[in-house]
């Protein structure tokens, strides 16, 4: 049976990601030791965030399964759920209900396969959960490419995790800036375009791209020319949702429904669909 | 002998098609005959070919100007929503009209939702269009399979028997106390014209609630809006309900609270009439879409008998004036104000406002 | 199957006798308030005493008002500060008292059979279903908006009924179809029907014909893109003025949002009849609308009953109660669009 209970959780920690202040990633934990173990999810999954008074919204997980004992969530500030979210503090209460979707394929798929991970803007917090999944089992996979934008050097998320990873050996990390900016040494350029310069080969790999639409339809001719194909690039959909169980037909695109059926789907299974996402 | 309506359907089929063909306008806003007797169907025709389908009867229920502001945008050249608007006249939209749509069409003018430019009123007389629940109450338990019309009858048939009922006793109330049913604009007239109506009482129905106690008023208002299931028929219905995000729809904050509790299902649609005063032209339609028979319209009248009472303004009959209600004359009644009830002596007047118009402000401005 | 005998006193005496241990509701022929703790909307709560009256076709409203009532409470709370329960959230006591629904047309008792599909584990309704007996009566006559023939229905038909009641010429016949019915006929002293009279229906069954069921059936094997890209979208959507009348007033419509209401430090989560028709059903927070058109939105009720819910589920999500071509505002019929998307190459 579906349960429309979230667990409920505290705020353990709040920690503002984005020079702007509108991103903010909250360090869930479980008042409930059974929900902690009952826990387990997939990356690339979200669940709804509960706000008592306030309502429901879908997020995506951040945290990785492998982070045990809380759960993590990146908030940009928009509606009326994310706006009151923003304005709580550390020890407050509120509900998580999940997880909920698909998630992307790291125990079927991807196993075994060179990785490119491509992200843009806020869209790489399932795309950090999916690296941390990916590198707790590293022998599972091959070659990992991770390649992730963003407007400014201070709308990076992630940036102490970044500077990390870029230490390693076994990640072929790109991260790049819109424009040139003060203090900034790294690649300059929108996504598409270093991913084309990237050139990841197709052979033996699945590619995850996560971002504006306008980033995943430029991105796509670059990596077709060197001969990726639609059924080897994974994406994640997004649409207004109520229930997340696949009952309140909202977020349906034809028949389809991105919160049972997605939200991750072979970019050729998109393609299948009315463009109503 | 044809009927009435049967030559002014003519008449709408013949100038529609002239009109398309003439290139005068890019589309002709009209009705297409229903599926079910006493139903029709709004319809925008763009081609010449398809103006056979152009019909006019009397259940031709739905006002059409809430397709005017769509349809005029349908027919201009795609653009982006930053484009800049393309030089030169925009095409131009024909739309069937009775008074009170023509009215309607006045007051769209007034609020910039329509270019009066580039709409051609094709003006029709109207005769008072039927309530179809008022047949079938006639009716009740047996199925109309079939009504023709006549001038001043209907014929109402079922499985089992065929009657002839008079045409006025089952007109809408607001067509029956209408005092304007000949359009206010005419750029193509239909058929003859319709004289002034003077109803002994317009607002007769109100009045008959007005004369209540106050409980039983409530009451009434209570009961009449008890069986509202939350459709928005009468609002999307409705050629002054436009805004881009109605109130009960805003999030933050949110108005309205969405479930059939009676205080917001009331507050609904009291706020919903209120945003309708001074610009309503009791065209019915609101009450007319109510799939559960709700009589929205006695709020909307109220104010529209306030706002004739106060400003001495009927919604879409003078075409210059400003908006009552968006707009004030120094002498308006403005018996609210708490210094019109107890001057206090000791004050200087003007610390307390002023009681009468100001010698050279404006009388009327925006 | 159980078949018994009842006269039209019997039935009296039954609805009596239910509505000292039950809620018993039956069709309303007056208005009724949408919400009361009494009523439901269209229906009226009886004591048992008069008669039931039907009238021909469906009944004024449908019954998915007491599987999915508006609203349904999924969950309550308490805001007031400095109470140690502040903002948890609690799953409300799901009432169990047994609602008998009197006077069910076999096209909603289909609908509720079309809507258990999805909501197979949705727990309010399944309590819901578990707590409702439908009582029905099959349709002797049929109006001219009925259609469920069509969509592979039966005015005959007793499928999703609990008790199915069909007239004879002194009473009914009264096929007993679950174990809910069985105890409502429990500790009555009814006869067993006549073989004769039950062969008599069985014959009338027989000739029902399934209309043309089988030739809309082939919508369902149609690609998807061609439906959606027809020509009958854009004229359709021109005259819709998006209101929420037909969902509302369908039974299969069985969409909903979710929302939160505080009064007084006290809140609760609450589920309420959504329709696709309103554009902030699909809007998304940054503004961007998926179907920002009236004509997709349209075009999105009509597909997903009849291909998007055939595409997921089986059968059509409409049983062809004709409720929305009578209501319809502007007199958008379904039974049109379904021969317009037939034709469709």
């Amino acid at each position: 049976m579906i349960s429309y209970m979230p667990y409920p959780v505290r705020i353990d920690d709040i920690v503002v990601e984005t020079e702007d202040g509108n991103l903010k990633t909250f360090k869930l934990v479980f008042e409930n030791e059974t929900h902690a173990k009952a826990w387990n999810h997939v990356p690339g999954q979200f669940a709804m965030l509960s706000l008592a008074g306030q309502g429901e919204m879908p997020i995506g997980i951040a945290s990785s399964p492998t982070e045990e004992g809380h759960l993590l969530f990146t908030v940009n500030r928009a509606g009326k759920v994310s706006t009151a979210l923003h304005q709580m503090n550390i020890g407050d209460r509120m509900g998580v209900r999940g997880p909920l979707g698909n998630g992307f394929p790291v125990d079927t798929a991807m196993k075994g396969k060179n990785i490119v991970i491509i992200a843009g803007g806020f869209a790489v917090t399932t795309l950090r959960a999916t690296l941390l999944s990916l590198l707790a089992r590293r022998p599972d996979y091959g070659k990992i490419t991770f390649i992730y934008g963003a407007r400014t050097p201070g709308m990076l998320l992630y940036r102490d995790e970044l500077k990390q990873w870029a230490q390693r050996e076994d990640i072929d990390l790109h991260i790049t800036i819109d424009r040139e900016a003060p203090g900034w040494d790294g690649l300059v350029g929108f996504v598409p375009t270093i991913a084309g310069d990237v050139a990841p080969s197709p052979d033996n790999s699945v590619a995850l791209i996560c971002g504006p639409p306008i980033m995943i339809k430029f991105t796509m001719p670059p990596l077709e020319k060197i001969g990726w194909t639609d059924d080897q690039v994974y994406l994640s959909l997004e649409n207004r949702m109520k229930c997340g169980e696949g009952v309140c037909c909202h977020c349906n695109v034809g028949p389809t429904l991105v919160c049972k059926d997605g939200p991750v789907f072979t970019r050729s299974q998109v393609k299948q669909l009315p463009i109503e996402y | 002998m044809p009927t009435i309506n049967e030559i002014v359907s003519e008449e709408i089929r013949a100038q529609a098609r002239k009109l398309l063909e003439e290139g005068t306008v890019a589309a002709v806003i009209g009705y297409a005959a229903g599926t079910l007797p006493m139903t029709v169907r709004p319809l925008v025709v763009r081609s010449p070919e398809d103006c056979s389908k152009l019909i006019w009867n009397t259940f031709c229920v739905l006002n059409l100007a809430n397709y005017l502001p769509a349809t005029l945008k349908s027919v201009e050249p795609p653009r982006g929503p930053r484009d800049p608007k393309p030089e030169g006249p925009l095409p131009k939209v024909a739309i069937c009209a009775t008074g009170c749509w023509s009215r309607n069409i006045v007051v769209q003018t007034q609020e910039h939702q329509v270019d009066r430019d580039r709409v051609v009123v094709m003006g029709v007389g109207s005769r008072g269009m039927v309530s179809r629940r008022k047949v079938e109450a006639i009716f009740s338990g047996k199925e109309i399979l079939k009504v023709e019309e006549g001038d001043h009858e209907l014929i109402v048939q079922g499985a089992d028997f065929s009657e002839t009922i008079n045409r006025w006793s089952v007109v809408r109330d607001n067509c029956q106390t209408c005092t304007h049913p000949d359009p206010v604009l005419v750029d193509v007239r239909i058929g003859e014209p319709v004289s002034e109506r003077k109803p002994p009482n317009p607002f007769i129905q109100v009045e008959k609630i007005e004369q209540k106690t106050v409980d039983a008023r409530w009451a009434w208002f209570t009961e009449e809006f008890s069986t509202c299931i939350r459709c928005y028929a009468c609002r999307n219905a409705c050629p002054l309900c436009y805004c881009p995000t109605c109130f009960v729809d805003d999030a933050k904050p949110q108005w309205v609270g969405k479930s059939l509790d009676a205080v917001d299902t009331g507050l609904f649609h009291v706020l919903r009439a209120y945003h309708c005063a001074g610009r309503c032209t009791d065209c019915g339609t609101c009450e007319t879409v109510c799939p559960m028979g709700i009589n929205m319209r006695m709020l909307t009248k109220k104010l529209n008998k306030d706002v004739l009472n106060l400003y001495g303004i009927e919604a879409g009959m003078q075409p210059d004036a400003p908006l009552p209600l968006t707009t004030y004359a120094m002498d308006d009644p403005q018996k609210f104000m708490a210094n019109e009830v107890a001057p206090v002596p000791s004050m200087a007047p003007a610390t307390l406002g002023h009681r009468g118009p100001v010698p050279g402000s404006v009388k009327e401005g925006k | 199957m159980k078949v018994l005998k009842v006269t039209p006193a019997e039935l009296d005496a039954m609805m009596q006798q239910w509505s000292k241990a039950h809620r018993v509701y039956a069709p309303a022929l007056v208005k009724q308030p949408a919400a009361s703790p009494n009523c439901a909307p269209g229906w009226r709560r009886v004591d048992g005493s008069g008669a039931l009256t039907l009238s021909t076709g469906p009944t004024p409203a449908s019954v998915k008002t007491f599987f999915f009532p508006q609203p349904e409470t999924l969950l309550t709370y308490t805001l007031e500060n400095n109470h140690p329960d502040k903002g948890l959230m609690r799953e409300p006591e799901k009432s169990k008292e047994m609602q008998v629904v009197v006077g069910v047309r076999p096209c909603d008792a289909r609908s509720v059979l079309l809507n258990n599909l999805p909501y197979q584990e949705d727990p309010f309704f399944q309590a819901n279903r578990r707590r409702t007996a439908l009582v029905g009566f099959t349709c002797d006559q049929s109006l001219s908006t009925c259609f469920c023939t069509q969509m592979g229905g039966s005015p005959l038909g007793s499928e999703g009924l609990d008790l199915a009641f069909s007239r004879t010429q002194d009473g009914f016949i009264v096929e007993v179809g679950s174990a809910k019915g069985e105890a409502l006929v429990t500790g009555l002293d009814l006869a067993p029907a006549d073989e004769s009279e039950i062969t008599a229906l069985a014959a009338r069954r027989q000739k029902e014909v399934k209309a043309s069921s089988t030739e809309l059936d082939t919508l369902k094997g149609r690609e998807l893109g061609k439906l959606y890209d027809a020509p009958l979208w854009q004229p359709l959507g021109e005259s819709c003025i998006n209101c929420g009348a037909c969902t509302f007033i369908c039974p299969t419509c069985y969409c909903f949002d979710i929302q939160d209401e505080v009064v007084r430090g006290q809140g609760r989560r609450i589920r309420y009849w959504d329709s696709c028709m309103f554009p902030l059903y699909s809007l998304h927070t940054s503004g961007h609308n998926p179907r920002g058109q009236k004509v997709q939105r349209t075009r999105n009720r009509f597909l997903h009953k009849l291909k998007y819910f055939p595409d997921r589920f089986g059968p059509f999500s409409c049983v062809g109660c004709g409720r929305c071509v009578q209501d319809c505002p502007v007199n958008i019929d379904i039974r049109e669009v379904m021969n317009d998307l037939l034709a469709v190459e």
